[in-house]
Parts: structure tokens; sequence; C-alpha cells
């Protein structure tokens, strides 16, 4: 199945019976998918004016209590960070998912990932964070959709899946649970649903008491506090002691590394991949755990961006270890050969003209 | 012994019991009493969901007894779409000032207006920002002072104010669309009666529609309360005619 | 094999995309790990398209291959893109009714595939990239001629009136394959 039709009906399948959107390459067949699907769930299905008011009409979806999502690509997500500042300020869930493309500005249609400031760092205006999944395989699009779901509602915040464009794009095999099945959540007693016997449900962000305005944001950082504790996700391959490389990637990133730590194998360089599953909240602590092993000589981010995950790495390693960048951006996709050399280079195996570039 | 009816005036069961933040002379109060009148009167207060502009009717949430959302600054179309596509059952308000509806959220209301969207928009019209503080509209009156076009607003420069009822009334999209006043009593009596129409047609599955109120702000007008009143029927009416501009039934009807 | 790449490239229309899944939902049929990755955006309108298909037998690590084992070209654009890229060792499928060169590499096989001409005796040229496919599947074995039939009973047979002809389309480029004798399967 191709990854964005399977992010749809991964959607469907967690139990979101409601779809606006907005047309923009590399996920419109996510829209075109929906489309069809929609009325035969007896679901609604709406194209609108823009990112803008797409994200919108998502606010007064969230606010019935039932669940919703969009999709969009960069510049999309960028008009839609209006919106999801208000429904983070406001306590609303929902699930926006971004097929990352190369930017800024309008950039190009190929797969980037250089929208990782933007997803994990806030993208709109102040004092939120998003809890970000990121995904390498359709199978996983389509895991990660559904748990997307259960994190929204669980904390009552917009979470967000980031995929490069050719998550969007590759088809592989895909086995999608008969019923998602989770854990209880609370009852959603927020919704507006009518002041029926009951006070008025007010959704807001607006808070002109700075008193409450900073209770109000107080409350949303121990919900990113928690998320810390209990949401962390990451993923080893080759892990081991005699390794003297690790490498940092995620997405579908992470599986080029892989392919290029099964070459340096048969090279006789040891090298292991730690891919962060959760952008936020970070996987800190098993970096720097795995950094701080006695072999590691270096440590190795590798994106398809200029160096963005790399300050959070660099963050969780503490100066334990040099850590290094390598990264394609603009649509280009590092090969396995590029990551090899890339490696060798930060272990001081490979004398080239170009040195490893070495922010600290 | 027959009973009579109960002619007492009250505040509507659809407003809460507390003081607004609005200046003296605003009309606001009024249009928001109308509001709540046409909820109590239709039996819906209980299940109708308001959403709210960013404007100085951002805080409309504290005095209607209502649910409510409070939206970005244009977009309460766009939430009242979301929320009343889930929820056609309930009854879906937005209530919106010049700015937020003709300017930032020009997009969402003539999109939502041709789509044909199922619910109410209360455009409330006084041809100024007034929670910024008296800045130039879409709305302000060629010549008008503002703080933003000291000089008065130069339509060589900014344009001819925008008739969003006219406007809107151009789509093919069959909808309700009536410009009304709340300067004086009859015209109060005029309004309350489109509102209530309004509502009718949404609780009837009909159409999008949408009240234009003219409206005064004496505080950034520069103008007395009772000023303020005859300077909206001296100069706004004049250039914002009231009238039903589009109706399901019939299109083209006039008055 | 453990890992397979084939690269199917040729203008917007011609069925490249089409060939491509059917190939990788083959591999799915064989219980193998499949990915298949197509080009995309503006170029797929009219321009040249192309995917990647890989089945493999362990969990594919770089869905991206620049150097496949295989190019199917269906044009000539593709046929002066793609030819270069071919591993050494690998295997070249030409349509032959429209690219009227033959690579001078010597360290790959080249199979000449008149997949247009073909594809009319069959009954439609639409039906050009699943000759293409059937050659492939006969000179590379990659997945097996009675999954690779399987699956466009399977996945074409909602088109009843095209069946026949995709099937018989598969067939004349699987014989064409087998019998140019450059393949390891036993006929």
């Amino acid at each position: 199945m191709k990854g964005n039709e399977a992010i749809a009906e991964a959607a469907l399948r967690a139990g979101a019976n409601n779809y606006f959107c907005y047309p923009i390459t590399p996920q419109t067949e996510v829209a075109e998918y929906l489309a069809r699907r929609m009325p035969e769930v007896g679901g609604v299905f709406l194209q609108g004016e823009s990112e803008l008011a797409v994200a919108n009409m998502l606010f007064g979806a969230a606010s019935t209590g039932k669940r919703c999502f969009t999709t969009s690509s960069s510049p999309g997500i960028s008009l839609m960070q209006e919106a999801i500042s208000y429904m983070a300020g406001a306590q609303l869930p929902c699930v926006i998912v971004n097929i990352m493309r190369g930017g800024p500005g309008l950039g190009g249609i190929l797969p980037a990932q250089s929208d990782y400031y933007q997803a994990v760092k806030g993208g709109g205006h102040g004092d939120y964070r998003l809890p970000v999944l990121a995904p390498s395989s359709i199978q996983e699009a389509v895991d990660l959709t559904m748990l997307a779901f259960h994190i929204a509602d669980k904390y009552r915040n917009p979470a967000m899946v980031v995929g490069d464009g050719m998550i969007g794009q590759m088809m592989e095999a895909v086995e999608f649970p008969e019923k998602y099945i989770e854990p209880p959540l609370p009852p959603k007693d927020w919704a507006a649903t009518g002041a029926k016997g009951r006070d008025p449900h007010i959704i807001k962000s607006l808070f002109l008491d700075p008193v409450a305005l900073e209770k109000n944001s107080q409350v949303l950082h121990e919900k990113y506090e928690q998320m810390k504790r209990d949401e962390v996700r990451f993923e080893n391959y080759s892990v081991s002691p005699e390794n003297e490389a690790l490498i940092v990637a995620y997405g579908t990133m992470a599986r080029i590394c892989q392919t290029a730590i099964d070459e340096l194998g048969s090279e006789g360089i040891s090298a292991g991949l730690l891919r962060p599953i959760t952008l936020f909240p970070f996987p800190e602590k098993q970096i720097y755990d795995e950094a701080s092993k006695k072999n590691i000589k270096a440590v190795l981010v590798v994106e398809m961006s200029m160096a963005q995950m790399f300050e959070d790495v660099e963050r969780a390693v503490v100066g334990k270890k040099p850590v290094h960048f390598f990264g394609r951006t603009g649509g280009i996709v590092p090969t396995p050969e590029e990551v090899m050399s890339a490696v060798r280079r930060s272990l001081g195996a490979e004398s080239g003209a170009k040195r490893p570039r070495k922010k600290s | 012994m027959s009973e009579t009816p109960d002619t007492t005036f009250k505040r509507p069961e659809s407003l809460r019991d507390t003081v607004t933040h609005y200046c003296p002379g605003c009309t606001h109060g009024v249009i928001h009493r109308l509001v709540a009148e046409a909820l109590d009167d239709l039996g819906v207060r209980e299940n109708t969901v308001g959403v709210a502009p960013v404007g100085c009717s951002v805080l409309c949430y504290n005095y209607f007894k209502t649910d409510f959302l409070e939206s970005p600054h244009g977009r309460a179309p766009a939430l009242a779409t979301g929320f009343k596509r889930l929820r056609p059952d309930m009854i879906v308000f937005t209530y919106q000032g010049d700015g937020d509806l003709a300017s930032i959220g020009m997009a969402e209301i003539v999109h939502a207006a041709n789509r044909g969207e199922k619910f109410t928009t209360i455009f409330v019209n006084n041809a100024i920002y007034g929670m910024t503080g008296g800045q130039m509209a879409p709305t302000t009156l060629p010549g008008q002072i503002t703080t933003t076009c000291p000089a008065g607003r130069d339509v060589t420069q900014c344009g001819y104010p925008i008739r969003v009822s006219e406007l809107l009334s151009t789509l093919a999209t069959p909808a309700f669309i009536q410009r009304v006043s709340v300067h004086s009593p009859q015209h109060i009596i005029l309004a309350k009666r489109a509102i209530r129409r309004a509502f009718e047609y949404q609780l009837a599955g009909r159409c999008f529609s949408l009240v234009e109120v003219l409206s005064t702000c004496p505080t950034n007008w520069g103008v007395t309360p009772s000023d303020a009143l005859k300077w909206l029927e001296q100069n706004l009416m004049r250039y914002f005619p009231l009238g039903v501009f589009k109706t399901p039934d019939k299109p083209k009807e006039q008055r | 094999m453990s890992q397979y790449a084939a690269t199917f490239a040729g203008f917007g229309g011609q069925g490249v995309l089409t060939a491509g899944q059917l190939l990788a939902y083959s591999g799915m049929k064989e219980g193998k790990q499949v990915a298949w990755i197509p080009s995309y955006g503006p170029e797929m309108r009219g321009g040249t398209a192309y995917c990647t298909v890989v089945v493999s037998e362990v969990r594919i690590g770089s869905p991206i291959i620049r150097n496949p084992q295989c190019a199917c070209v269906f044009n000539r654009p593709s046929f002066d893109k793609f030819v270069p890229w071919i591993r050494p060792g690998g295997l070249l499928v030409v349509n032959s009714s429209l690219i009227d060169v033959t690579t001078d590499r010597t360290d790959i096989s080249e199979i000449l595939v008149p997949a247009n001409d073909i594809a009319m005796q069959a009954g439609s040229v639409k039906a050009l990239n699943i000759v293409m496919l059937g050659a492939f599947v006969g000179a590379s074995n990659v997945v097996s001629f009675k999954t690779a039939k399987a699956i466009v009973q399977e996945k074409m047979g909602a088109k009843r009136e095209w069946l026949p002809i995709n099937l018989k389309a598969l067939e004349e480029g699987f014989k064409l394959a087998v019998d140019s004798g450059k393949t390891k399967v036993k006929a």
C-alpha cells in the first residue's frame, strides 16, 4: 500500500471519521483516498479553501470531542501553525501529518526532513510543544498514525506525524489491525456538546489575566514533562559494545543508515544506529547512554536537512563525545555510500578534501 | 381563570447575569441580547455553540450562556464549518466584527457562504477596529478619520469600504443575507426579526445565514453615545443600505 | 538473491508505475519484503516516469537504490538515463519498439523486447507494460511467472475484457525472455 493511503486508512481505523484538507504535493493521495473512503463509512470529507482554513476547521471539529486529523506538506503546515498554537493553548486533541518536502519557501517537492525545528520546537507562537512521531516504513506510518490519536487524546494536545516524501509515496506491505486497541482514555467531558444541565463549556486559549495565563502554561508544561517521562520511543540497530561510531538518524534516513552500517561491517568498521521514533519527546538519555560507551569514538547525525536534529543530539551528548553532522537536503537523499564515507571521516579513518562538519 | 402570558421584561435565558466590558453607548450589548432572545425563542440554547471572534466581542463567551469556542482572528467561519459538519444536529453561530470578518477573515467567510455551510453569522459592522483602539477597517467610510488614516480614508490608496452583504449576495449558493441596524427601537425590532429568521433557516437546515448589523463605536468615533446613533443613521446607513439581499426562497428579494 | 532492485522507466502513460506495482505485489505474494518508490510531482505529468522496486528476503534498509540490478526502459530518454546506473552483472530490458539503440556495456546482459508490437498482437498497445513485466520476470526470475500471472489476474481482473489481453501480453513477454536464452530460467 502506498504510504499516503496507508496513513489515511490508519486514521480512519483509529476512529477519525472526518477529514478536512487542502491539496499539496507530496501528500495529495491522502485526500484522494479519503474522498472515496469517507462516504463509504458515512464520514465527513471537506476540501477547504486554504490550509489556514483547514487547520481552523480542525479546531472546530476537535471541539466536538471527536477524533479528527489533517495532512499537509511543509508550506501548508506553515499556514496551519496559527490553529495548531490555538489548539495547543485550548488543549484540543487532533493529529496533523506532515509529509515533508524541501524548503524554505516553496522549496521543492522531493523528500526532505527540513521541518524538524518547526515540528519539535513549537512551530507556532507560545509556550507549547507537540508530540512528534517519525515513521521509517509504511507499516510504522500506520502504527504511529494510530498511536498519535491515542497520545493526542491522552494529553489533550495536537500530535504530529512527520514523514518525508518517501514515506508518502513509497509502497510497502502493511497489515492493519482489525480494530485499533488502545488503553482506556479519560472521557472528553470538556467538549462543546451544548450547555444542557451544566455550565457552558468555553474552549479558548485567551487568558487576559497573567496569573491565569501562566497557570495554563504551567499545565501545558507539566504535560510535556510527563511526555518526556512516558512517551520516549526509539529503536536501536546493530548496537553493540564493539561499536566505534553511533549514528543518529530518523525516518527513511535511518533505513539508509542501516544499509550503510551493514556495508561498513563488512569493512570491519563497527557502527550502531539509534533511531528516534519520537522527535519530541527526544530520546536524550538513550543517546547519552549509547554515546558514553567506552568504544564509541564519534557520534554522527545524519539528516535530510542542515543540522537541525544535530542540535538536539549535541545537547543530549553534553560534550561526552565529538558529534558530527552529515546531511543532504533540497530533495537529495544521501546514499549509503555517502553515509559510509561520513562515518569513516568522523572516525578519522578517511582523509578527504572535505573535513567533517563539526559544530561545537 | 385564563392564563396571562408573562410579559415581564427579563434577562434572556441565553445571557448570563454579568457586567459586560463594553464601552458606554456601544451597541454590542443590544446585539447580544437580540441573539440571546432568538436562541430563547427557538428553545435551542442548550444545543447551541457560539464562535467568538478576535476584536471587542472576543469575550462574548463570558456573556452568553451557551457553549463557546474562541477563534483565531477571522477564522470563526472555518471553526464553525468544522464543528457544524461534525454536529449538524447542533445550532452554530459566529459573532464577528468588521475587521475580523471583512479583513483578515474575508476568505473564510466567502468560502463558508459559498459552500452553503449551515450556520449563522452575526456580522457587527461599526466601520472601525474597536479593540485595538480605532484603526481603519475595511468598512471605514471614505474620508472617515481613524488612527491609521488620520487625514480620513483615502479611497485612492485604500479603496472603498467593502459592502459585505452585497458581495456575499453575488454568490450563486442559496443563503439568507440581511443588513439591519440597531440605532432606534424600531430598527432593533426589525433586527431581532432578521436574527431570528437567520436561526430559523439554520434550524431547518436550509442554508448559510448572515445578518449584518450596523453598530456604533462612540469611543473610537470620538462622539457621544447619542451622537453615535445619529452618525450611524446619517453616514453608515447611506453607504450600507438596509435590506434583505438574499433569501433561499427568492434570490433577488429586495427591500 | 537476498535483495533485488529493478527500475521501470518510460513516458508517463506507458504504465511503468503499474508494472512496478505488479512486481511489488508479486514479491509480496511470495512472502518477500517489498518496497516500491515512484518519481512524483510535475515530472509525472507526461514527462519521464520511473519507479524502483526492491524485492528482498531480508529487511529492506535503504529503499533508495542508486544502482539497481535491472532497468526496464520503455523509451529512449529512459535508456539514456538509466543504463549507466545498472550494477555490473545486471540486466537491461529494452522496449525495442521505441528504442533503436543497444547498449555498448559488456558487463550487463541485454534483452530486446518489441513490447509495443507484442502488445498490439495481444490485443492492445496499452498492454506494453505487461509485456515488459513478463520479459523482466522471464529474464530475472525474481518472482515466478505463476505468481506474476496470479497478480495480474487479481489486480487487473476488474476490467474483464482487458484480462485476456494482459495475460497474453505477460505470457508473450515471458516467453520471449526465456527463449532469448540469456536467462537462468529453465523453460
